[in-house]
């Protein structure tokens, strides 16, 4: 990786650490969606059917999917939108710091706490599942498919809800905007999920891991379009209306 | 101030800092500028001056690889501004933008630790550049304090420190005093002339008459196209030849006596009575032309004097010429 990635990485690690917005949805959101997934799976009756079991887990398997997609667009879509801003990207592209570089340390430092915090937050999840909800429960959750989903799908979705969330906000005007559009877009990949999740389509590891590869291709044609997009002319040129 | 060392320059003595020649940028069907041709010497001080609109800060972005020209050619620090040469041509030049480009959220210090690492400076040569460039800049006891926190005045000393980092052959620096108090504005100033001082090649655009006045050794006048290039004292004796003349009592009929004076290009009434200004093409031999025709008209002349021409005026002349 090249020094200048590494450089670009730390500096944002640096930017959310005083970032409150970004703070605030990293910490946050995973709490919220912690404390709904224990209500709704935890209470359960011990003689429930896996028949009935279906809806609320498959429910809690797709909250826990959705952290790798939503805390990395809050992130990226602040990556390019914040730094024109706060008026440093003129500065920042004055150096010999390459678009890819750029961008790739922007996307990696989205992507780590993105991912850290799903594994961390499915880790807490397990655990406490094991001490308070019924065996049948844990027996649906700790299962080698969803392992493997959480080890190969949920950093794909991360990458590829960074993705879109720079595309985005290489074209957007506003932050807010950029977030919102960058979660729309993500819609489709979250639908696909669900219906695994929900058994629609019954999980397998070579289903997750297949899923995994496929979003991971489609991360790379987002990267490659990223890289692309990134007009140095248009992003300092062009004023917040015709963005 | 305290001053970094003398930095090693890569651009060799007898070529130019920078060379235009016929430099265009368009965007759509407007020009942002045209047709600039012109040269910097190395270890200049090199204003670029010109109204709001003229293109200052698009020839700025254009010379430093952010924005690609529409047309013509230019050399930085040696090497053609063409595809494949960007990144070279921003690893030997920095520049300092219209707003001062810092994290407002980070401290000065990793400001600049980030800044030092983009320009590829290791740990260690970033630590001893950001001791030099902050002393240089006299902001040392800052670097703990976060951007954010800053006056404007000392804000902009970082953003300079930013600049001077990567110990460039060529420093533009686009408007450094711009929303600056005249305090803040004069230490910044005194840092442009210490820079100058150790042979730092500037590339400096303002719209401050007096700053380009006291910091460059040459100015180009542009709106949009090259309008005068020189020295400011060159500037200024192309607009020279206006006269002074004071009579005891007003002329009776001056259109008739300086009408028929020969190598006069205009005057007008001055405040107060019998006070007149007279253009001329060459002062010594119309301020004689004038005093024989206002004596032969019967006028007593009290003064006769060339009025001391300021670069305001040349520059308000010359852009009004061009216009």
């Amino acid at each position: 990786m090249s020094a200048r990635v590494l450089v670009v990485i730390r500096k944002e690690f640096r930017e959310y650490r005083r970032n409150r917005f970004i703070l605030v949805t990293m910490a946050g959101l995973p709490i919220v969606l912690l404390s709904i997934l224990v209500a709704e799976t935890f209470a359960l009756p011990k003689g429930i059917s896996e028949a009935e079991l279906r809806r609320p887990v498959g429910e809690a398997l797709l909250f826990l999917q959705l952290i790798p997609v939503m805390l990395p667009t809050t992130i990226a879509a602040y990556a390019v939108m914040g730094e024109r801003e706060q008026r440093t990207l003129e500065t920042v592209l004055t150096t010999p710091v390459t678009d890819r570089e750029l961008l790739a340390g922007k996307a990696i430092a989205a992507v780590l706490p993105a991912v850290a915090i799903s594994w961390l937050l499915f880790g807490v999840y397990v655990g406490l599942a094991e001490i308070l909800a019924p065996h049948v429960v844990v027996s649906q959750i700790w299962t080698i498919e969803q392992a493997v989903a959480m080890a190969l799908l949920a950093p794909a979705l991360a990458g590829f809800a960074i993705g879109v969330g720079i595309l985005v906000s290489l074209r957007s005007s506003d932050f807010r905007v950029a977030q919102q559009l960058a979660v729309l877009a993500a819609a489709p990949v979250i639908g696909f999920v669900a219906l695994i999740t929900f058994r629609v389509i019954d999980p397998s590891v070579a289903l997750y891991a297949a899923a995994a590869a496929a979003v991971f291709l489609i991360d790379t044609v987002c990267w490659r379009f990223g890289i692309r997009l990134f007009n140095r002319e248009r992003l300092i040129t062009a004023k917040p209306t015709d963005r | 101030m305290t001053t970094a060392p003398a930095p090693s320059r890569s651009v060799t003595a007898r070529q130019p800092a920078l060379r235009l020649e016929r430099l265009t940028k368009r965007f759509a069907d407007r020009a942002a500028f045209e047709e600039l041709t012109f040269e910097v010497g190395r270890g200049e001080v090199f204003g670029l001056l010109g109204p709001n609109g003229a293109g200052k800060t698009t020839t700025v972005r254009v010379l430093s690889t952010l924005l690609p020209p529409t047309s013509g050619g230019a050399e930085v620090v040696g090497l053609p501004l063409e595809g494949g040469n960007e990144r070279d041509i921003r690893r030997r030049v920095s520049v300092l933008t219209e707003s001062p480009g810092l994290y407002l959220k980070l401290s000065v210090h990793d400001n600049l630790e980030f800044f030092a690492g983009l320009y590829g400076l290791s740990p260690r040569q970033a630590k001893d550049r950001i001791e030099e460039c902050t002393a240089a800049v006299g902001i040392a006891d800052r670097l703990p304090d976060y951007a954010g926190s800053l006056s404007r005045g000392l804000l902009q000393r970082a953003a300079l420190a930013r600049a001077l980092l990567p110990d460039p052959d060529l420093l533009f620096l686009d408007e450094p005093t711009a929303g600056l108090d005249p305090a803040a504005a004069a230490g910044v100033r005194e840092i442009i002339s210490g820079l100058r001082r150790q042979g730092t090649t500037v590339f400096l655009t303002t719209h401050r008459l007096d700053e380009a006045e006291r910091l460059c050794d040459r100015i180009a006048i542009v709106s949009t196209r090259l309008v005068s290039i020189g020295t400011p004292a060159e500037l200024t004796a192309r607009k020279s030849g206006a006269l002074e003349v004071r009579l005891r009592k007003p002329l009776t009929d001056p259109v008739k006596v300086f009408g028929s004076v020969e190598g006069i290009r205009g005057w007008r009434n001055g405040r107060g009575e019998g006070v007149y200004f007279v253009d001329v093409e060459d002062p010594e031999e119309g301020a004689a032309r004038v005093a024989s025709a206002v004596v032969g008209a019967g006028g007593s002349l009290v003064r006769l004097c060339e009025v001391e021409t300021s670069l305001e005026s040349a520059y308000l002349d010359l852009l009004d010429a061009d216009r």
